[in-house]
């Protein structure tokens, strides 16, 4: 056994970092010569969206082991500060910057909500994070479907009553305006920009864990006292992933709105129930685990789409296959099938090793 | 090692099975094109044999799921192929299953009559969830399926989101329902219904024409589009009415249940007339409520309030002499009107709204524009779209929606909205 010498942490982030760079390369072949349907290139920054936020809710559950219902909130906000600067910005300057500017402003202010949101709560044992992080996203969602603000040159107009109430000039540009939300935001992200989001996510997330921090951070999920006890800052660290994690959610939202020309706060894409989803994509994918996150993710944004041929009867059948990996990835009785099955393939393998 | 490998494999066979998923579905879409080629060819053939098409007409019932069976659809005789999106699940379902529903019939009704310029007419109806992501999603799906025109989507939000990328592609688009500006500023797109700043303004102007209050009071839901796009175009008209709005009170889709205290204060106000931008359901609320509280006053709404009578649980006589401006009532007697909601009726089991007629006059208006452009089934969709966009400001078309209804290029549509009042327990005309 006369092998290079790489760390098994470092060898396992490779082989993630590759899982996506091979899928990227092998999508952009397919695409370039035709083989992909308009279905799966309109899903692609989707994808690429949902595991973004699959890997940030990820480091919240699994590496912080607190339950957040939120992320779609920080998405949300993620997606309407961005989606805001664009539209104000979009005859100012070329739209490369535009969109670097932007993912930077989504991010930013997505921590800085999660860091005010994280300040009470995660001073708090228990499940007050969950709690709070529910309300807060149906806070936003609220909010932003009452909230209408315009420019003009008398500069920027705000109102929490309805568009009439801002006075726009005639030349005005109105921002958000309530439920409508924003309307017209160029149309800046695209799959390749997504990728290298997702890699820079994961270059985050993965050295975030394995660094001075995320050990402390993980010894505090693991026993709170021990860590306490050995002079660990349980806030602080508790703050410091929880906000990394908001703001990589807000990434994914800036992705989101510079998808569609159209971005409103509504139940369906900012609600709780996609913070449920979010949840979904990383219990399937395994909590802790970024890999499976991202696999589970993609996964299950495809797998409503592929069954729109059965109509009505997709969304039961979603269900039934939720059921059916969740019994697969976690039951006790699933497990043991799934070791006795590797134990008799490696036990094929073995006698092989030793003939040759 | 054991773990290092088995992690491998499975990495390898989650890479795979994302490689199959690419390939089966790259597969169909050549399968789908060469399917269209097949039809392009085939129409030539057989564009003039009505009997086939009245057999399509069946095999097109099962519209939803046509997308693997096309190949088999179009065998004998050329099709045109037309997409709808729209809410079939959900909250909002009720106005997407309408709106299929009615152009449903229209596209049965013109293929028993032998089509558009000889070409069997599809429609492949496809569910958005109301979310404009999936929106997008469907009309990509419908893409794949070689659709030549939309009619879509039914709400607004995802009408602008899909009009972005009809835009993009160069595929003609009229919505049925989505009545939001920005849902036509693109030239490709159009739409059947009033938009909502013309409704506000049409019932402010009617109001203050027929001098039916000199003191108006509006509850109006903040969290909808269409409710707070009628509101405020309604303002910004009353300014030139002879009444005045002496208040407005909002509610959202959150707390849609009381409305004692906006209606408290449209009487506090003294206010002879409430304008009820809204839907019905809200709305049957508000009157109940009203009349609880002894508050006796003049209520006029917009087209949401169409379908107020079919509320389940509903006191009809709370309705008496309410008003609605609307383009389409179910109790009309002109031909068209009866002849629509009878077979409605027979096939859906129930009383059409107005999201069914303006989904039936969409395909209606496809249809008379596709004839006026002689649209072929072997135009590419640019040809089509371009051809189609021209064409519609050249027809008039007498729908369940208005008589003589014109476009002009912004993709506006001109008619003359109906005064409803309920008399007796039914809508009638004014």
């Amino acid at each position: 056994m006369k092998k290079l010498r790489i760390n098994k942490t470092t060898k396992n982030d490779m082989i993630t970092y590759a899982m996506v760079i091979l899928a990227y390369i092998v999508v952009q072949v397919l695409v370039s010569t035709g083989h992909v349907s308009s279905l799966i290139q309109g899903l692609l920054v989707p994808f690429c969206t949902y595991v973004i936020v699959a890997i940030a809710l990820n480091l919240t559950v699994g590496i912080l082991g607190e339950l957040s219902l939120g992320h779609a909130g920080f998405m949300c906000v993620g997606a309407f500060s961005s989606a805001v600067f664009s539209l104000a910005c979009k005859d100012a300057m070329p739209g490369g910057l535009r969109f670097f500017l932007a993912i930077l402003i989504g991010a930013a202010a997505a921590a800085l909500v999660g860091f005010l949101v994280g300040i009470p709560v995660l001073r708090l044992r228990g499940d007050y994070l969950a709690i709070v992080t529910l309300a807060f996203g149906e806070i936003i969602k609220n909010i932003i479907n009452a909230l209408y603000l315009g420019v003009d040159s008398n500069g920027v107009h705000f109102s929490m009553k309805d568009a009439l109430s801002l006075n726009m000039e005639e030349d005005g540009l109105m921002l958000i305006k309530g439920a409508q939300g924003v309307t017209g935001t160029p149309n800046d992200s695209n799959f390749t920009i997504g990728v290298v989001l997702i890699l820079i996510t994961l270059i985050i997330v993965l050295n975030f864990i394995h660094s001075r921090t995320g050990r402390a951070v993980m010894s505090i999920r693991d026993n709170r006292i021990a860590a306490e006890s050995i002079g660990i800052n349980v806030t602080k660290y508790k703050l410091i992933a929880f906000t990394l994690s908001a703001s990589l959610a807000g990434v994914a939202g800036v992705l989101y709105a510079h998808n569609l020309s159209t971005l409103n706060a509504l139940p369906k894409n900012f609600g709780y129930n996609m913070s449920i989803l979010i949840l979904v994509f990383v219990v399937l994918g395994g909590i802790g685990n970024m890999r499976g996150s991202i696999i589970a993710a993609v996964l299950l944004t495809l797998l409503p789409e592929v069954l729109r041929g059965l109509s009505d009867y997709r969304m039961l059948i979603y269900a039934i296959v939720l059921i059916a990996m969740m019994i697969f990835n976690w039951s006790p009785n699933a497990i043991f099938f799934r070791k006795r099955l590797k134990q008799r393939i490696t036990a094929g393998k073995q006698p092989k090793k030793e003939e040759a | 090692m054991k773990k290092k490998m088995l992690s491998l494999v499975l990495a390898g066979a989650m890479t795979a099975a994302l490689l199959t998923g690419c390939g089966s579905t790259g597969a169909d879409s050549t399968s789908t094109a060469d399917g269209t080629t097949n039809e392009a060819a085939a129409e030539d053939a057989g564009a003039d044999n009505a009997d086939a098409a009245t057999d399509n007409a069946d095999a097109s019932d099962a519209a939803t799921d046509a997308a693997e069976d096309t190949g088999a659809a179009a065998g004998a005789n050329g099709t045109f192929k037309i997409g709808g999106i729209g809410p079939l699940t959900g909250g909002a379902a009720v106005y997407g299953i309408a709106a299929m529903n009615g152009s449903q019939i229209a596209v049965d009704e013109i293929n028993a009559a032998g089509g558009i310029n000889g070409m069997t007419v599809e429609l492949n109806f496809q569910d958005d969830e109301l979310d404009s992501e999936k929106s997008v999603n469907a009309y990509n799906t419908l893409k794949d399926w070689g659709v030549q025109v939309i009619d879509g989507c039914v709400t607004s939000a995802c009408s602008i989101a899909v009009a972005a990328k009809t835009a993009e592609d160069n595929i003609f688009q009229l919505t049925p329902s989505g009545s939001a500006v920005e849902c036509v500023t693109n030239p490709n797109s159009f739409r059947v219904c009033f938009s909502d700043p013309n409704q506000g303004a049409a019932s402010a102007q009617y109001i203050g024409e027929h001098n039916l209050a000199t003191k108006i009071a509006v509850i109006y839901d903040s969290s909808d589009v269409y409710s707070s796009g009628i509101y405020e175009k309604f303002v910004s008209e009353a300014a030139n009415q002879s009444f005045e709005i002496v208040t407005a009170g909002a509610f959202t889709a959150d707390n849609k249940t009381d409305f004692s205290v906006q209606l408290q204060q449209a009487k506090d106000a003294g206010a002879d007339l409430v304008f009820l931008p809204i839907y019905y359901n809200e709305a049957a609320l508000i009157l109940k409520q009203a009349s609880d509280m002894g508050f006796d006053v003049q209520f006029f709404g917009c087209d949401g309030l169409d379908g107020i009578l079919g509320v389940d649980n509903f006191d009809a006589s709370l309705a008496e002499g309410v008003m609605l401006l609307t383009p389409f009532a179910a109790d009309a007697t002109d031909d068209l009107t009866v002849k629509f909601v009878t077979t409605y009726n027979e096939k859906f089991g129930e009383t059409p709204n107005q999201f069914a007629a303006d989904g039936y006059d969409a395909i209606y208006t496809i249809k008379a524009a596709a004839e006026k452009a002689g649209i072929t089934a072997d135009m590419s969709n640019e040809e089509i779209c371009t051809a189609l966009s021209a064409a519609m400001t050249e027809i008039q078309v007498d729908g369940l929606t208005g008589l003589g209804i014109t476009w002009d290029a912004s993709g506006e549509p001109t008619k003359e909205p109906k005064a409803v009042v309920i008399k007796d327990g039914v809508y009638t005309a004014m």
